[in-house]
């Protein structure tokens, strides 16, 4: 037998009680440190995530998903680096803000650059003169533009750089730029344009856009390789690496760019190239200050992760004042920004009236920015509609929830955030998604009457607005050519169908039916998609999409491919070997997309000229169709240094009637960008190909005030629930266990005990 | 003691030596510097200059581990594995393909992630043997039973599913905690109490059961018997002898972990956006950044030697039996 004595028992419920009190304490004491902490932090909402001050101030709150890898301007291509990027520098050319079609207009320039054409003489000849060998572009700046305020420009007594020679000691308390004691600025020469240009030329920096402006800037490619062979040499006799070693690009020249004084400079272009003037909106024609360089290629810097590429310095509206990829990125308005006023003219027909209300008026009006890192969309969705994210765009999980679509198609925001007074806008990105042909591949490729009719054929059969309604939620556009709505040489309506693929009825492009598409099949030798050999023709699209989420894709490729009697074959595989199979022209069929650099047609028909040709340029061209049409190709020369006009107009529309008929594309679809942003935010204008637009932002942050308190009142009677169950629960336990220590165990043996 | 550790640290050397071949072979049969350079350059036309250019900047121009044109040791020694792998020994791990250093990196992110994991494991366990001591205490009761069928369910269910619960819940609902976010200092408690807690109530299932176990073989022993025989309660017994003798296979899956819990956890730290290191090896994959990936394995590794060696030494604290020589 078997008792416990009642003094142990105590003892036993003296520990039980404990641990249980033990457990209770460290969540009480968790729960109160957090609300203790919350309530010093922030006024009234417990589930804010920043600051008061940050909440009752000018500051807009973004998001970014994906790290930002590079913030050097000549090295960064990526839209979320150029998010911030484009609030830091200054490329000499914007896009204005409000006007549509999309106009440039000067940034740091006095006026848009003066244009001189001329002969191989360099003599200037008219505009549309038949030997015109190069254009001048002269380049005259503002004056009085000032950089951020940063160590790099520090002067001692002597006029030496106070920190371009760190040693270990003084580099102790350095973590960040604000860590240094003085700070200096200076004002934007025409210098620091070319010096950024050189930048560019230095292979070493892995610059993206060097060998394409190396074909048009005069004396770029020399210029190239004579500093990469300099630096290379310098960098193995002192065994450096690219990142610690400065060479001084001032002492040397590239013979087609030219710093005429301290505000002006020229650049000499091989030819005529009018698409010129958009890559000065870029990043990569952004100045640069030789003193930033010099400084930023210390060794002790470098080892703190403090380089060009982290801490840019520029003469934009906002500085970067923290960079935490993996955290958080903080822009905070520049004090010493030049005056720059809200456009006063151009609003678009259709665009709200009140985008004008601030017309006039200095910028930037935002004051700080915060982009947090949020890599995954359930919080950023929860967070947005809570009111800590000014805007956000609407993913897959979050669309039946922000919007909703009716019969005709037309999307609506819900009510639930109609009632919060949330806005939404909806464009048309400049972007293609196509589904591609390879013309090199002897069944599917090819330009006779036959294969082309059997590319029709498919075209026709992957039907695309059943596509954008099944995978996009409705967010695209079907495409009718390589050219997407807002840039020239798009037409809407009637005109501006695909005739191959759709028939215009009751006001609307329609898709041609299956049977047309079975007859072209038929037609293409392929009647009900039996081939000669009394096989059902097998055809193969390569994918790099591998997930379970794509299966149901794939399968719907599969399935619209047997409506004509073909089998399709999937060959999915990463990435890498998709690439390089795509290069190589191993494929049949593929899926890519395309974004515009800038608005023109040259920059989406280039996709197919012949001379780009992945198989053409042993596979570094961006014609991964191979699309090869002699004709094509004259007018595409023809028309890509020639002006928006209606001859031009008349060649595009020639190109894209060939392209049609052949077929080397089944077209795809334009995928539309939704935004969301909050009541209390203000000047918000779609603009895909600017993205220095935070300047033009502004928020009012009382309304905000009040709609994030509202909205986040904390729930109490959860927290007393618990409290009380957990209380309540502990007398039965240990009544349990009391029961437990005092039971009497009595052996079923007789005698037993 | 110190001989053992010193002849434990040698037998390290071999294993990472063995690792970084691993390493090394299987991330360049999955990619070529070619694919790489393509990943970091990042250009909608890449010409074979850039790329060329990018490998030579990197070091990725020398052969992995023969280099048939040199000569004499320089066959071996000019080779992408000897270079890289003898900078990982002096743990200079050097800068990331994208140019960043990945020691400031590695400092910057394990503090955020030593933040979530260190709380998140003390209290777990502190939790998890608890509970199972009390379980043991009530073995063969329906709490018993009742509890270990909690234990179960809450194993069942996905921790993908306590995480968007508990933020729909504590934040979108109840507006307790901020969903998701980080910041330095004490401020940050206020970002951690919510994945500290569903981190633990996670683990309790697993945990719980795991030390139920354990105790319950204990409490079979003869030992117990015997304790039992002279008349000891079953407090005395359970607190005085089997938490005590339980400590072995307790430590043996504990003390291993602890090195490592600054290398962070990927879906805690993505889903309430903690700027911790759970995510930097799997991104630095997806971005074909060898750089990082090599540093982090070999990273991994040592601190997993170093496990092992604190669980040995760990046991002479709890086993009288065991002597480290």
């Amino acid at each position: 037998m078997f008792m416990v004595t009642p003094f142990y028992s105590l003892f036993t419920c003296y520990i039980f009680y404990k641990t249980f009190t033990i457990l209770c304490l460290v969540c009480i004491t968790l729960v109160c440190t957090a609300l203790v902490s919350t309530t010093n932090a922030v006024a009234n909402n417990w589930n804010s995530p920043y600051t008061t001050e940050q909440v009752e101030s000018s500051t807009l709150f973004s998001s970014f998903s994906q790290s930002p890898k590079h913030l050097d301007p000549v090295v960064s291509y990526n839209s979320n680096e150029w998010t911030i990027l484009s609030q830091v520098y200054e490329p000499p050319l914007q896009y204005h803000y409000l006007k549509r079609p999309y106009t440039l207009e000067p940034l740091t320039l006095e006026k848009m650059p003066d244009i001189r054409y001329l002969d191989e003489n360099h003599q200037e000849v008219n505009a549309d003169s038949s030997v015109v060998a190069f254009t001048e572009y002269l380049f005259t700046l503002k004056q009085g533009i000032q950089f951020h305020l940063h160590p790099a420009f520090v002067k001692d007594e002597n006029q030496a750089f106070l920190y371009h020679h760190l040693t270990e000691d003084t580099l102790d308390d350095i973590k960040t730029l604000a860590d240094f004691k003085k700070q200096a600025t200076r004002e934007l020469h025409a210098e620091d344009y070319v010096y950024a240009l050189k930048r560019m030329a230095l292979r070493q920096n892995h610059s993206p856009v060097l060998d394409s402006m190396a074909q048009y800037i005069v004396g770029l490619k020399d210029f190239s390789e004579q500093v990469t062979e300099q630096y290379n040499a310098e960098l193995k006799d002192q065994n450096k690496r690219a990142s610690n070693h400065f060479l001084d690009l001032n002492l040397f020249d590239i013979s087609g760019v030219q710093v005429v004084d301290k505000y002006q400079y020229k650049i000499l272009i091989e030819g005529v190239y009018p698409q010129f003037l958009y890559w000065l909106t870029m990043n990569f024609f952004a100045p640069i200050p030789w003193e930033a360089e010099a400084f930023y290629k210390q060794q002790g810097l470098v080892e703190k992760n403090l380089t060009l590429d982290t801490s840019p310095i520029g003469t934009g509206p906002y500085q970067l004042v923290e960079n935490n990829p993996n955290k958080r990125m903080r822009l905070l308005a520049n004090p010493n920004y030049r005056l720059e006023r809200y456009p006063t003219e151009g609003l678009a027909t259709d665009a709200d009236p009140e985008l004008l209300l601030d017309a006039g008026k200095p910028l930037p009006f935002i004051k700080e920015v915060i982009f947090s890192l949020e890599k995954e969309s359930v919080p950023l969705w929860n967070k947005f509609l809570q009111g800590y994210y000014d805007a956000s765009g609407v993913s897959s999980d979050s669309f039946d929830q922000a919007v909703s679509v009716s019969s005709a198609g037309a999307m609506n925001l819900t009510s639930e955030l109609k009632e919060k007074n949330i806005q939404f806008l909806n464009i048309t990105q400049p972007t293609i998604m196509y589904f591609g042909f390879n013309m090199a591949d002897p069944v599917i490729g090819g330009y006779s009457e036959k294969q082309r009719k059997l590319r029709q054929a498919l075209s026709i059969a992957i039907n695309f607005e059943e596509y954008i309604s099944i995978f996009l939620n409705g967010r695209g556009e079907p495409a009718q050519s390589p050219i997407p709505s807002g840039i020239f040489g798009y037409i809407e309506g009637e005109a501006g169908i695909n005739p191959v693929i759709y028939e215009w009825k009751e006001g609307r492009a329609h898709r041609k039916s299956l049977e047309q598409a079975k007859q072209l099949l038929a037609e293409a030798g392929y009647p009900n998609g039996i081939g000669k050999d009394g096989k059902p023709l097998t055809l193969h699209y390569d994918t790099a999409s591998t997930g379970p989420d794509s299966q149901s894709m794939l399968n719907w490729y599969r399935k619209q491919f047997a409506l004509l009697g073909i089998e399709l074959v999937i060959r999915a595989t990463d990435y890498n070997r998709f690439q390089s199979k795509v290069r190589k022209a191993k494929v049949q069929m593929f899926s890519w997309g395309w974004n515009a650099d800038y608005p023109d047609p040259e920059n989406f028909l280039f996709l197919l000229n012949g001379e780009n040709a992945t198989i053409n340029t042993n596979g570094s061209g961006i014609n991964s169709a191979n699309y090869d049409n002699p004709e094509f190709n004259q007018l595409f020369q023809q028309m890509k240094t020639m002006e928006n006009t209606p001859e031009r107009l008349k060649i595009i529309q020639k190109m894209l009637n060939i392209l049609q008929a052949d077929a080397p594309w089944a077209w795809g679809y334009y995928p539309k960008s939704l935004s969301l942003y909050h009541g209390w935010l203000h000047n918000v204008w779609p603009n895909p190909l600017a993205n220095n637009t935070i300047k033009y932002r502004r928020i009012e942050v009382e309304y905000r005030v009040e709609k994030q308190a509202l909205w986040n009142q904390p729930v109490i009677w959860p927290f007393m629930v618990v409290g009380a169950l957990v209380l309540f629960s502990i007398y039965p336990l240990l009544q349990a266990y009391r029961q437990r220590q005092t039971a009497v165990v009595i052996s079923k043996t007789k005698g037993g005990g | 003691m110190f001989a053992y550790i010193l002849k434990r640290l040698l037998f390290a050397v071999p294993i990472l030596i063995g690792v970084n071949v691993i390493t090394f072979a299987l991330f360049f049969m999955v990619n070529t510097p070619e694919d790489m350079a393509r990943a970091q350059l990042g250009a909608k036309q890449t010409t074979p200059e850039m790329i060329q250019s990018w490998k030579v900047e990197n070091g990725y121009d020398n052969p992995l581990f023969f280099n048939g044109e040199a000569s004499g040791f320089g066959k071996v020694q000019e080779t992408l594995f000897v270079q890289e792998s003898l900078k990982l020994f002096l743990f200079d791990f050097g800068q990331s393909d994208s140019g960043r250093q990945i020691s400031a990196d590695i400092q910057e992110r394990m503090g955020p992630s030593l933040a979530l994991a260190l709380p998140t494991f003390v209290i777990g366990l502190v939790t998890n043997i608890s509970l199972a001591l009390l379980i043991v205490l009530f073995r063969g009761s329906r709490l018993d039973t009742i509890t270990m069928m909690v234990a179960v369910a809450i194993m069942s269910v996905s921790g993908l599913f306590y995480i968007i619960a508990g933020q729909v819940l504590f934040s979108k609902v109840w507006h307790w905690v901020p969903i998701s976010g980080y910041t330095e200092g004490w401020d940050a408690i206020k970002f951690l109490i919510l994945p500290i807690l569903i981190g633990v109530f996670a683990g309790i299932g697993a945990g719980m059961r795991w030390y139920r176990s354990i105790f319950l073989e204990e409490m079979s022993k003869d030992y117990v018997r015997t304790a039992k025989a002279k008349g000891l309660s079953d407090i005395k017994v359970l607190f005085g002898h089997v938490l005590h003798n339980g400590m072995l296979p307790i430590l043996t899956g504990v003390v291993v972990v602890i090195p490592t819990l600054f290398m962070g956890s990927l879906i805690m730290e993505s889903f309430f956006g903690i700027p911790g290191l759970g995510s930097y090896t799997i991104d630095a994959i997806h971005a074909q950044d060898f750089g990082i990936v090599k540093a982090m394995v070999f990273l991994g590794s040592v601190l997993y030697i170093i496990g092992l060696i604190l669980t040995d030494i760990s046991y002479t604290f709890f086993d009288p039996r065991v002597k480290l020589s």
